[in-house]
């Protein structure tokens, strides 16, 4: 179908938009259009006004700084993808990009976008949980940061205000040498996921793990932190892992049930899932000589 | 809504045409711009019939607006080759059998287009990702791959 009719607004900076946000009514923010364009079409969703943020410039981009790497909010994620920066220093970003949707819908589509629609099995918000990445948001009353576990309140519903907008992520790399692993599941290469998992690990120079994340995600309605698990794992020898509370933790979740799959088959996919996930960060890991 | 003007590169030829603001960019070509080599079939991003070629990235048509892409360059089927003269791409679609009823044809040769461009000497799996955002009903694709990587190899060996 058609979008149905809307008022268009092509903001050239960011005090534009802050400023068509707070005195707009019904109005959504266009960035890729890769998930709010099928809406519109569809008629889910039928703003009065779109604003169009693709001519900010200064909102793409990915710099550098003292606090880690800022990804600016249109940022395309063909571009994510083929960045030095984040290939160098934040390899399991890219091993996830690598799964989200098609080149055509990665030439459009947005890190921030994305990081806003929250779909339960996004690979690129499930990233930012597994990395503890910060959101940088401007609203009427100026900016603010927001730590990702603050980020979620639910099925589609991030914590940004009605007058706010997402204006970059920023990410704290791990040390050269970490291990990193991705796993999902989907019907087709490019389709959403059913469920997937994602592992990081830091190991020290006798061989055992100092520092871990792990995360199940399109489990939940939300991705999930397996932080018992993460616990569990300091202090064990890479070479002789007791995985089975980070499986069973994996499978204890809550998991949602829908047209593709049940909830308990989903709970399996996500013991399987992470356990690849970690099998990778294992083999991914540099270890000290 | 009212109209507004944009203003742009159509396979190499500037354009100024109006466009109501929900109209999107596949059927501006179709219907306001008479250039029915694009084709349209889902209207919500998953069957890539509608692809074309904006600013040297392949993007689907049916999710982007007319009105986005004032100032910016597009290209459509319309610029590969015409009857008797094709494109080497659409020569080795028609040698390897890569269509059957002609639907998918352009998103599946706007992608690749754009894609052989950026992969000059890709893997048959190269060619199956890159794909994988176009869905053909007939062909089941192996024609099509092998007319990408015959496009490919063809162009190694002439340069
Ligand atoms: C065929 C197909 C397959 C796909 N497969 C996957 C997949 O495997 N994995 C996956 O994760 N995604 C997938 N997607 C969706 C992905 O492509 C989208 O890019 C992403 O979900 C939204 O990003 P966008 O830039 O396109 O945002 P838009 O669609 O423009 O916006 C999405 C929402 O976020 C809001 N928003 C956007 N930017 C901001 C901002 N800076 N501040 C405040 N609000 C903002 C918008 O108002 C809107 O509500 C797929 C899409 C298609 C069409
Ligand atoms: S018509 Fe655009 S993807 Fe199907
Ligand atoms: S040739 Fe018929 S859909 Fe591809």
């Amino acid at each position: 179908m058609k979008a149905p009719p809307f008022q268009y607004h092509r903001p050239q900076t960011r005090e534009e938009l802050s400023a068509l946000l707070s005195s707009l009514e019904n109005a959504k923010i266009l960035a890729g259009g890769q998930s709010l364009m099928p809406m519109m079409n569809l008629r889910v969703l039928a703003p009065e006004h779109l604003i169009d943020i693709n001519r900010i410039s200064d909102l793409a981009g990915i710099r550098e700084t003292a606090d880690g790497i800022e990804i600016g909010a249109m940022t395309r994620q063909a571009d994510v993808l083929s960045s030095d920066i984040v290939k160098a220093r934040i390899p399991l970003l890219i091993r996830a990009l690598e799964h989200v949707g098609h080149i055509q819908t990665r030439a459009r589509g947005t890190i921030g976008g994305s990081c806003c629609h929250l779909d339960p099995s996004a690979e690129q918000p499930a990233m930012c949980a597994a990395l503890d990445a910060e959101l940088i948001v401007t609203g009427p009353e100026g900016r603010r940061i927001v730590p990702i576990s603050e980020w979620f309140e639910g099925l589609l519903q991030s914590a940004l205000g009605e007058q706010e907008f997402l204006e970059a992520i920023r990410i704290k790399p791990w040390a050269k040498g970490h291990g990193y692993g991705f796993a999902e599941y989907a019907r087709r290469h490019g389709d959403f996921a059913v469920a997937g998992g994602a592992a990081m690990i830091k190991a020290g120079n006798d061989g055992r793990i100092t520092r871990a994340a792990l995360l199940s995600f399109g489990v939940e309605a939300s991705p999930r932190r397996l932080s018992d698990a993460e616990v569990a794992l300091i202090g064990q020898p890479i070479d002789k892992l007791d995985i089975e509370p980070v499986v069973t933790e994996a499978r204890a979740l809550d998991a949602m049930e829908d047209v593709h799959v049940t909830a308990g088959y989903r709970r399996h996919l996500a013991g399987v899932l992470i356990r690849r996930a970690l099998h990778e960060a294992c083999t991914t890991l540099e270890r000290q000589p | 809504m009212t109209d507004q003007s944009v203003t742009f590169t159509l396979n190499g030829q500037q354009r100024e045409a109006a466009a109501d603001p929900r109209m999107h960019l596949g059927d501006f070509l179709r219907h306001s711009l008479g250039l029915t080599g694009t084709h349209i079939g889902c209207e919500h991003g998953v069957c890539g019939a509608c692809t074309v070629i904006v600013d040297g990235s392949p993007v689907r048509s049916c999710l982007m607006l007319a009105v986005q892409i004032d100032g910016g360059t597009v290209e459509t089927v319309e610029s590969l080759g015409k009857p008797g003269d094709l494109s080497p791409l659409q020569k080795a679609f028609s040698a390897n059998h890569g269509l059957q009823c002609g639907f998918c044809t352009p998103g599946m040769l706007m992608t690749l287009e754009a894609f052989l461009r950026t992969t000059p000497a890709p893997t048959e799996e190269d060619v199956r990702v890159a794909i994988s955002g176009n869905i053909c009903r007939c062909t089941g694709y192996q024609g099509i791959v092998q007319a990408a990587l015959d496009t490919a190899s063809a162009k190694a060996n002439r340069t």
